[in-house]
């Protein structure tokens, strides 16, 4: 019914700057991690893999590949353990106030991420809220140091900021689920827990998958709240890149660790939508 | 709620729920934490730190409310995150419709790779933009950051239409042709009033993300700075209550922004029902 004009009409410009402003760039990304930088700080524009060989030849970049995702794995796991539960809740046990505490996960999500990071800081800091308060109760003398820049600050506070996040797919998920399936299940005499784990959860894996990718890609290249909070020895990946592209100036390998994190990252979501599909019924 | 009515549930489900219950409270507490000691340290005459918060004042919001750089960052992300939204939507809305109506070869790759901004970390897509514009030989300004976010959100505003796309009925714009408008003219009196929610949601959405966007912007960022990047300069300095004091107006005036969304929403899901039940009962009548 749509004529070929229409078609090209709608086609063509989004087409064009995507092509320009998208695929372009992660090109260009692609290439620069083969070229290098000249003594005199000009980019060299012959082909080698010489980025790539310093990658995994220099422990400290691939060390820090392998604590980013560490880090991005305990954020995914600690959102899943807050936000399965609470959609299961939400989605089975709340009855009219449903829609109002949808919401109230909801709200969160529009206070600035730089915003909320901060909150932390100010919590944990060693005058923070939470160390005046353990020493207003007598339950400790001096503040705990470890609170804040530490690898702990930064799980936490990207745990705080991913679990909205990882909730809504899960909670999608459960609302689609068919009650009549659950009830089937409880009249033929299945338990409450054979009822979840056989027909709720299998259910569910779908948006788990979603909300787990969502979480581990989004806080692996995050370098905000390792500045802000993670100090020397909360340092991710991303921080290594941006110093690359901003005082080391070494674009070229900057370009090599990003297209690196690109690779992890695009087979995992690829991985995920694999078992997507292997897990969806409908 | 049926779960909990029935026998079965009841009796092994109750400790079961309320462990629940617990859970959820406790992730809502953790949820809110953070934003709550913002608040309230906003008005702590102590500064940022200490328990409980002393000698109650307003004078970070004086003090805010004078401060003229943050001012004309909040200008500049307000500008930025127009225009950006125009973009995202003048490009997203017909990549919603080409995706849902046009067969071209690659559009596979085309889909993913509009989508892909909204899934990768802001860090890749801002790099990979200032490679372009490095390339490009382009100074970086509000305008590259412009770019960059109304491209990055085209993500946002595809995604939103072509939702609203797969619930419309096809069959008033066959109507719309075959009566002998042409496309345009379909376009703007068929499809848009149509897809008038999808398309509003994504532009309130897409304006709050790009407000609030700073993995993409810290890269492409000129002389002039968007207000995350404001803020963000001032914590690197220190930590000041006045940060306290502008989270709190962004957030109040969010929610304002949200409840308004949902106003709008409810009247016109409500009205849409309406709509139904005059038609049920117009059919009733014939």
């Amino acid at each position: 019914m749509f004529s070929r004009a229409y078609k090209t009409v709608v086609t063509l410009p989004p087409l064009v700057w995507v092509t320009v402003f998208l695929f372009l760039p992660y090109l260009l990304m692609f290439c620069y991690s083969f070229w290098s930088v000249s003594p005199s700080q000009t980019i060299v524009h012959s082909w080698n893999l010489d980025n790539y060989k310093e990658l995994i030849q220099k422990t400290v970049y691939w060390q820090t590949l392998l604590r980013s995702m560490w880090i991005a794995a305990r954020v995914m796991i600690f959102s899943l353990l807050l936000g399965y539960p609470l959609a299961y809740f939400l989605s089975f046990y709340a009855g009219k106030r449903k829609d109002l505490l949808y919401q109230l996960v909801i709200i969160p999500l529009w206070v600035s991420y730089l915003v909320r990071a901060y909150a932390w800081k100010t919590i944990l800091g060693s005058d923070g809220v939470f160390n005046t308060l353990l020493q207003y109760a007598h339950l400790t003398k001096h503040p705990l140091d470890f609170l804040l820049y530490s690898p702990f600050a930064v799980v936490l506070t990207l745990t705080h900021i991913y679990t909205p996040f990882t909730f809504l797919p899960i909670y999608a998920a459960l609302e689609h689920i068919p009650r009549n399936l659950v009830e089937a299940s409880q009249d033929l005499g299945a338990t409450p827990a054979q009822t979840f784990w056989k027909v709720i959860f299998p259910l569910s894996i779908p948006g788990v998958l979603a909300g787990a990718t969502f979480a581990f890609v989004l806080s692996l290249g995050d370098f905000l709240a390792p500045l802000l909070l993670g100090g020397p020895s909360g340092i991710m990946i991303s921080n290594i890149v941006v110093s690359l592209f901003g005082a080391a100036y070494n674009w070229p390998l900057g370009a090599a660790i990003s297209l690196a994190m690109l690779v992890i990252v695009v087979s995992l979501l690829v991985f995920s939508e694999r078992l997507e599909k292997k897990w969806s019924f409908s | 709620m049926e779960l909990l009515v029935s026998g079965g549930m009841t009796t092994s489900g109750a400790p079961r729920s309320r462990s629940l219950l617990l859970h959820a409270a406790a992730v809502f507490a953790f949820l809110y934490l953070p934003i709550v000691v913002l608040v309230i340290y906003s008005f702590n005459g102590q500064g940022v730190g200490g328990f409980p918060p002393r000698n109650l004042t307003l004078d970070w919001y004086r003090i805010l409310f004078a401060d003229i750089p943050i001012w004309d960052s909040v200008l500049n992300s307000l500008q930025v995150a127009l225009v950006a939204m125009l973009i995202a939507l003048a490009f997203g809305i017909p990549a919603a419709l080409a995706l849902d109506r046009a067969q071209f070869p690659g559009k596979p790759l085309f889909r993913r790779l509009v989508l892909l901004p909204l899934i990768l970390p802001g860090i890749i897509t801002g790099l990979s933009l200032l490679m372009l514009f490095n390339l490009a030989n382009v100074k970086l300004s509000l305008l590259t950051i412009t770019l960059g976010h109304g491209t990055a959100l085209i993500s946002v505003a595809t995604t939103e239409v072509f939702a609203g796309l797969q619930k419309l009925d096809r069959a008033q714009e066959e109507a719309s042709l075959d009566l002998g408008a042409n496309y345009w003219q379909t376009f703007w009196a068929i499809t848009v009033p149509n897809l008038k929610l999808p398309i509003i949601g994504a532009a309130l959405l897409i304006f709050t993300l790009s407000m609030d966007e700073i993995a993409v912007s810290f890269f492409l960022i000129g002389r002039d700075n968007t207000l995350p990047l404001e803020i963000w300069g001032r914590l690197r300095r220190g930590i000041t209550p006045e940060i306290n004091a502008i989270s709190t107006v962004i957030f109040m005036f969010s929610m304002v922004t949200i409840v308004l969304w949902y106003r709008l929403r409810m009247r016109a899901e409500s009205s849409v029902a309406v709509g139904e039940e005059l038609a049920e009962h117009g059919k009733e009548q014939i």
